[in-house]
């Protein structure tokens, strides 16, 4: 298991200060979300010319902390006939799989606090992107087991739809990211970044595999246009339809969570990291991060949501043969060239 | 050709960002309503400050959401409220069952009830919702604004340009 031991590498800091980053981290995220979601509401409300939450706080910024009050202090009811269990723990293997990826995103450069040496992330994990990958696929069960244990038909369909839907652009997101792989000759997070800082930003050379990394994180965050799963008019809301209170609220932190983990991946892979002139490393990933958010929530207002049929021909006929194509040509250029 | 048409929506949606919202932030904008407007019941009085009401309960009878209630009682000289013969002893409307249809109004023979502009009506009680006499005889404490009654004076705007 020495692969993923916490710190492990050439850093050579204390396990404590690495805990104590994981909180920080765990927590700008939380914070990162709930902004977000004021954000994506104000933003998608200029959009289609209205003001968008504007009456809690000034500009409606404590909005996001009257809706967690809000969910916290509702009632925790569950249907009679869920799976008590299963009900329960959907939620928060979700919530737990959202936050645990953000752990191998490089953030900072590193630096040296009080003798200390404190590396600008909180693990650096050989296969991190493996890794990502791997707990994202295990955060799908979350959905999954709450969709089913609600015993419910459109929370039944709602993660039916999730189901295939993540399956399916979990292919074209892999193959996409392999050009990056290919050209930095590794998957851990960190040498990948540094690689980009010696070399260009591989969106320039992997401009395809960028395109393609976007859109079937679209999908695989489940937002719109790629919003099937829910699908309000069709499904009341997918999967998390018997969910109310604070277990809905830790499945809507975990979907907002995968988006925030997904856009530090597309910065990582593909944007340089937290490499930039003049600021320091940690703004340069906030800004280029908030770029990206920007542009997913940009595309949810933009486009609206495509058919069922359409979905599985865009992702098996049109993104899996680019991706393949891309890691394939990426492949024959880096040996030959 | 699809996706340039799809891109154009981008540029599209990025515009609106700086432009104005049309939204109206109603608590501070009140949006004028149209003059016959049906909002909030009125008891009306003659000038001399007689009640129009005489307790006939033809409103009550024309409500068909039966949220009206009329206890009659006579006139006398030394206790005069009303023109005519008898007068209402209690006049009460329940408001949260009121469907605002204005048959009320069209039932009475003496313009005695009609229906004013006023739509705030939320109450944190249901009790409140019963509008006895005294607060339907008094002025609304909450003013709404009006659209001018000389262009909109007519469910058909065209007519009054026409005619």
């Amino acid at each position: 298991m020495s692969w993923l031991v916490v710190g492990s590498g050439s850093s050579g800091e204390p396990w404590w200060i690495s805990l104590i980053k994981a909180v920080i981290v765990i927590n700008l995220v939380l914070f990162g979300f709930a902004y977000l979601t004021l954000i994506e509401r104000k933003v998608m409300g200029r959009m289609q010319l209205r003001y968008g939450p504007n009456r809690v706080g000034p500009f409606g910024t404590l909005q996001p902390i009257a809706d967690l009050v809000k969910l916290i202090r509702k009632e925790s009811f569950f249907p009679a006939a869920a799976i008590d269990v299963l009900y329960i723990l959907g939620p928060f293997l979700a919530a737990f799989t959202a936050m645990t990826t953000f752990s191998v995103i490089p953030w900072g450069p590193g630096w040296t606090i009080g003798g200390y040496e404190v590396t600008g992330y909180v693990a650096d994990v050989p296969i991190a992107l493996l890794l990502i990958f791997a707990i994202g696929s295990l955060g799908i069960y979350g959905f999954i087991i709450g969709g089913w244990a609600s015993d419910s038909k459109f929370a039944l369909l709602g993660s039916m739809r999730t189901c295939a839907q993540l399956v399916s652009y979990e292919v074209s997101l892999a193959l996409s990211v392999l050009g990056v792989v290919i050209m930095a000759k590794s998957l851990s997070l960190v040498d990948i970044v540094a690689e980009q800082g010696a070399d260009i930003w591989y969106v320039i050379p992997q401009i395809v595999g960028f395109a393609i990394f976007i859109l079937a994180g679209t999908a695989e965050t489940a937002r719109a246009p790629f919003d099937l799963p829910e699908a309000e008019q069709e499904l009341v809301a997918g999967y998390h339809t018997e969910y109310g209170g604070m277990r809905f609220g830790l499945y809507s932190m975990s979907e907002y969570i995968n988006l925030i983990t997904l856009s530090g991946l597309a910065v990582t892979l593909f944007l340089g990291g937290w490499h930039g002139p003049w600021l320091p490393g940690p703004v340069w990933f906030v800004i280029k991060l908030a770029v990206i958010l920007f542009v997913f929530i940009w595309m949810r207002t933009t486009l609206p949501r495509l058919r069922y049929d359409q979905l599985m021909r865009f992702g098996w006929k049109v993104l899996l043969p680019l991706a393949t194509v891309n890691a394939v040509l990426t492949a024959i250029l880096v040996v030959w060239i | 050709m699809q996706p340039f048409g799809t891109l154009k929506g981008f540029g599209v949606t990025f515009k609106h960002i700086f432009k104005q919202p049309i939204t109206q932030q109603y608590p501070e904008y009140k949006r004028p309503v149209y003059p016959r407007f049906r909002g909030r019941h009125r008891l009306n009085r003659h000038a001399n400050g007689l009640e129009k009401c005489v307790g006939c309960s033809l409103c009550a009878a024309a409500c068909p959401s039966d949220c009206i209630r009329v206890v009659a009682a006579e006139n006398t000289p030394e206790h005069r409220v009303s023109a005519g013969e008898r007068y209402a002893r209690i006049y009460e409307i329940n408001l949260s069952r009121c469907i605002f249809c204005g048959y009320c109004e069209l039932a009475c023979p003496f313009d005695a009830i009609t229906l004013g502009n006023e739509f705030e009506l939320s109450e944190y009680s249901r009790d409140d919702l019963i509008y006895t006499k005294d607060m339907l005889l008094a002025e609304p404490i909450k003013r709404i604004p009006v659209q001018d009654a000389d262009l909109y004076d007519t469910p058909i705007p065209a007519y009054k340009s026409s005619s």
